[in-house]
């Protein structure tokens, strides 16, 4: 199973890949949508993408409980396959 | 003894021989825009990559603009309105149910009494067109075919709807399809989910709209999110999938062509393909805004207008849309 600082980083790269966003901004403390500026079609994106990378499923009425990069590292490692 | 019925044969391969558009005399900015939907240029852009549309005038009709665009397409392809078998008109928003606008078209242009009909697959419509039309010339039912793709979506618009009123716009492409040396069309890929039909829709049938005693024209409404993960990620698969079909890698391809939904939709799907940087990508809805069927055609021909794209370039088509309905095909540009 994936450390939370394993989920973390790769969770920066996508972010980093989807928005431009410096892959060391991307903290558990920090919002996506206050902090990072990635807005709700970035979101889309990045959930795509993390399903892909960390073989887990992100329902669409979950992404919108995820304001944190912590929200969705959490999110990520309970539900990882 | 009865004789046995006879095999209707055609050319072995179709191309698209000439490709125009139309676009309404009426600039629609973003600033004209905003107040009704409390928004911003600056949101406009970011979300869309809108900077204007374009919206047509009273006389600016769906067959007006489609006649428009053909002539021009006809010109170019070197056919003659007289040499059509067929005239398919790809459209959602001629608010006359029948006859066809099709057949209106055909005799504006003096292409009776070529067969005429109109195709409702919402953005879909123009690939479905051109697929069709590949066929007929293929199997013998037709030499030479229009495809049009038209709308005025600024009817069906309500412009208070914050998901729709900025995205939405006017304006023609028309396409002449007849027989070639070389294969100019290559596999369709195709289909539907109507499980999904609610995700971009009319908001209520005509009849219940009449009912209501409003007088208010039933209007558009899509679900953004949700809309803009189908069309960015499913369909690069189809994208893949058409270029497969196609006997071709990505890095064949000159151009990608893909319906002009949405800026964003344009970027995340090139991503997910992984198309290389010298890849020409259309990129019209900038100041032409999504005006659904009329998009991809109309896209084409301003990239062969303005020399980013040439004759005989390899492209691929990929329109998606209402229904939810796609298709996509891999065609030698005119």
């Amino acid at each position: 199973m994936a450390s939370t600082e394993e989920i973390r980083s790769g969770l920066a790269d996508i972010v980093n890949e989807v928005a431009g966003i410096p892959a060391d901004d991307v903290q558990l403390d920090k919002s996506f949508t206050d902090d990072l500026d990635v807005d709700s079609l970035s979101m889309v994106e990045v959930v795509v993408a993390a399903e892909e990378a960390f073989d887990v499923k992100i329902p669409d009425d979950k992404v919108k409980d995820l304001r944190t990069v912590g929200d969705a590292v959490a999110f990520i490692q309970e539900n990882q396959g | 003894m009865t004789s046995p019925i006879a095999t209707a044969t055609g050319a072995q391969h179709a191309r698209i021989l000439g490709i125009a558009g139309y676009r309404p005399s009426r600039v629609v900015t973003n600033a004209e825009i905003v107040d009704q939907i409390d928004s911003s240029d600056e949101w406009i852009q970011t979300r869309s990559g809108i900077v204007e549309r374009r919206w047509a005038e009273p006389h600016e009709t769906v067959q007006f603009m489609s006649v428009q665009a053909s002539i021009d397409a006809l010109e170019r392809a070197d056919v003659r309105p007289g040499q059509l078998d067929c005239v398919v008109v790809a459209t959602v928003s001629h608010l006359m149910q029948t006859p066809a606008v099709a057949t209106l078209i055909a005799d504006e242009l003096g292409a009776n009494p070529a067969a005429a009909f109109d195709i409702s697959a919402a953005c879909a419509g123009f690939c479905h067109g051109i697929s069709l039309a590949s066929d007929m010339v293929r199997s013998g039912s037709a030499k030479h075919v229009l495809v049009i793709g038209v709308e005025r979506l600024s009817d069906i618009t309500d412009p208070t709807d914050r998901g729709t009123a900025f995205i939405f716009a006017d304006g023609a492409g028309a396409a002449v399809v007849g027989p070639s040396d070389v294969e100019g069309i290559g596999p369709v890929v195709w289909g539907a989910d109507g499980s999904k039909y609610d995700m971009i829709r009319q908001i209520e049938p005509w009849d219940a709209a009449i009912a209501s005693n409003t007088s208010v024209m039933p209007t558009l409404r899509m679900d953004g999110n949700p809309v803009f993960r189908w069309a960015s990620f499913e369909m690069a698969k189809v994208a893949r999938e058409a270029l497969d079909r196609a006997g071709m890698q990505i890095d064949d391809l000159d151009v990608f062509v893909p319906h002009q939904a949405n800026m964003r939709i344009t970027d995340a799907m090139a991503r997910a393909l992984k198309l290389p940087d010298d890849v020409v990508v259309a990129r019209d809805i900038s100041h032409q805004g999504n005006t659904s069927s009329a998009s991809i055609p109309l896209a084409a021909a301003a990239l062969l207008e303005s020399g980013e794209a040439k004759s005989g370039d390899t492209a691929l088509f990929i329109a998606f849309g209402a229904g939810l309905a796609y298709a996509a095909q891999v065609v030698m540009l005119p």
